[in-house]
């Protein structure tokens, strides 16, 4: 994976960057597979591998293909990346360790989730459950973010259409 | 793309069983991996693969677009909707516990409503997001 | 392996590594390359590390995934999952309003490098100050 992003971040074709970024997407559902995350995975494999990729592919096909080398080394950006890397690297040391059973995220609210959801929901998927009904509104809000984006996308590229008719 | 055999028969063998597992994951999500969001961009991913091999207008022909439009708004308001029939049988704006005489029930009733808005709007704005982009590129060749 | 004076392990800490790894290149594509559709998908690649940090501390060693079944005691945690559920399909509707901009600036431009617009910007205005 960190490969596949080293050359993304050095290629200057355009087109090799969105193919190896399906790759990309790939590689991360796997390892949300890994980490337990099978409700995850999946959208990311149908939706990162999937549809951003076509997407992509289609705004590219209304642009060029090639990046223009840029005229400066990329020094600054590089210290500058590096930097906020370092802050948050220190910032990690205060962070519960990978899998531990004690951490802040595995004793609130989720233990109530776990043990009630049987009498409250009845529904098999944990996240389902949680998705729909104990955090209703969070979906809510977010499907009208997506309906908000799609009506973004269609104000943007629609109105050259009009303007050609007359 | 449209005239290549090999490519359109493969299309015509797949796409069935993609709209299938569509329908699967999101009828199914209750007790495996899945639901609306997944079910939607899936339905979605089974029409733009059928655009990309047969052409946009046979796509278009298959699923309008105004039916793609009304499908955005349509998922947003299912959703309200069973909010509002929450509020109408006196709950709260998305209590799923008075859609049935059985609370339980009444949840599952909820979550499969909310999950098919969910799965509609997803797909309804997948769809149209392509169609936008690939309708541009016919347009200014 | 343990870092001195801090009792963490190297090993307990590898996933955050990770997550920073994808994070400072993503980060990197955004601010050093100037194509915007590469910009575009260096931020896809810090929304993954996002999905990472937020995935990763839910996981047991030993749990599994979170569809209740009387074979199982131990459970990765739903929360972080059903976030990122949400946060996946957001973000490819916002990477979609994103090359829409793209394609528009594109047509108004005629370029998608950042310099190259700026230069096309500064152009009339440096234009009209001479007058």
């Amino acid at each position: 994976m960190a490969v596949t992003v080293l050359v993304i971040a050095r290629s200057r074709n355009l087109f090799g960057v969105i193919v190896l970024g399906g790759l990309y997407s790939f590689l991360m559902a796997t390892v949300l597979v890994a980490m337990d995350a099978v409700d995850v995975a999946m959208t990311e494999a149908s939706v990162g591998a999937g549809i951003s990729t076509v997407l992509l592919l289609g705004a590219l096909y209304l642009c060029k293909s090639e990046e223009t080398r840029p005229v400066q080394a990329p020094w600054l950006p590089l210290v500058v990346s590096l930097a906020v890397g370092a802050v948050l690297a220190y910032g990690t040391l205060g962070l519960p360790e990978f899998s531990d059973p004690k951490a802040p995220i595995h004793t609130h609210v989720v233990p109530r989730y776990l043990t009630e959801l049987k009498q409250e929901v009845d529904v098999p998927n944990v996240v389902t459950a949680v998705l729909a009904s104990y955090r209703g509104y969070d979906t809510l809000g977010e499907t009208t973010v997506v309906f908000t984006a799609g009506a973004g996308v269609i104000a943007l590229l629609r109105r050259r259409r009009k303007d050609r008719k007359p | 793309m449209r005239h290549d055999v090999i490519l359109r028969v493969i299309a015509k063998l797949l796409i069935p069983f993609i709209l299938l597992f569509a329908l699967y994951v999101q009828f199914h999500g209750d007790f495996g991996p899945g639901g609306g969001f997944q079910a939607g961009v899936i339905l979605a991913a089974a029409v733009i693969f059928y655009g990309l091999i047969y052409g946009l207008a046979d796509a278009r022909k298959l699923v309008p677009e105004a039916v793609v439009e009304s499908m955005m708004a349509i998922g947003v308001l299912i959703y309200g909707g069973v909010g509002v029939a929450g509020l109408l049988l006196g709950g709260n704006y998305l209590d799923y516990f008075v859609l049935d005489p059985n609370p339980v029930h009444g949840q599952h009733r909820g979550i499969f409503w909310v999950e098919v808005g969910v799965a509609v709007t997803v797909s309804g704005v997948m769809l149209k997001i392509f169609y936008m982009f690939a309708d541009r590129g016919r347009v200014d060749e | 392996m343990t870092l001195a004076g801090t009792g963490m392990t190297l090993g307990g800490h590898f996933t955050y590594f990770i997550t920073l790894f994808l994070m400072i290149a993503g980060l990197f594509i955004v601010i050093a390359r100037g194509n915007l559709i590469k910009k575009l998908v260096g931020l896809s690649i810090f929304q993954t590390s996002v999905y990472l940090l937020y995935i990763a501390p839910g996981k047991l060693v030993g749990g599994t995934a979170p569809i209740l079944s009387d074979a199982f005691t131990v459970y990765s945690n739903p929360l972080p999952h059903v976030l990122i559920l949400t946060a996946i399909v957001v973000g490819v509707a916002t990477l979609a309003l994103g090359l829409a901009l793209v394609v528009r600036i594109r047509e108004a431009y005629g370029s998608i490098e950042e310099d190259e617009i700026l230069s096309l910007d500064a152009a009339p205005s440096r234009a009209e100050q001479q007058e």
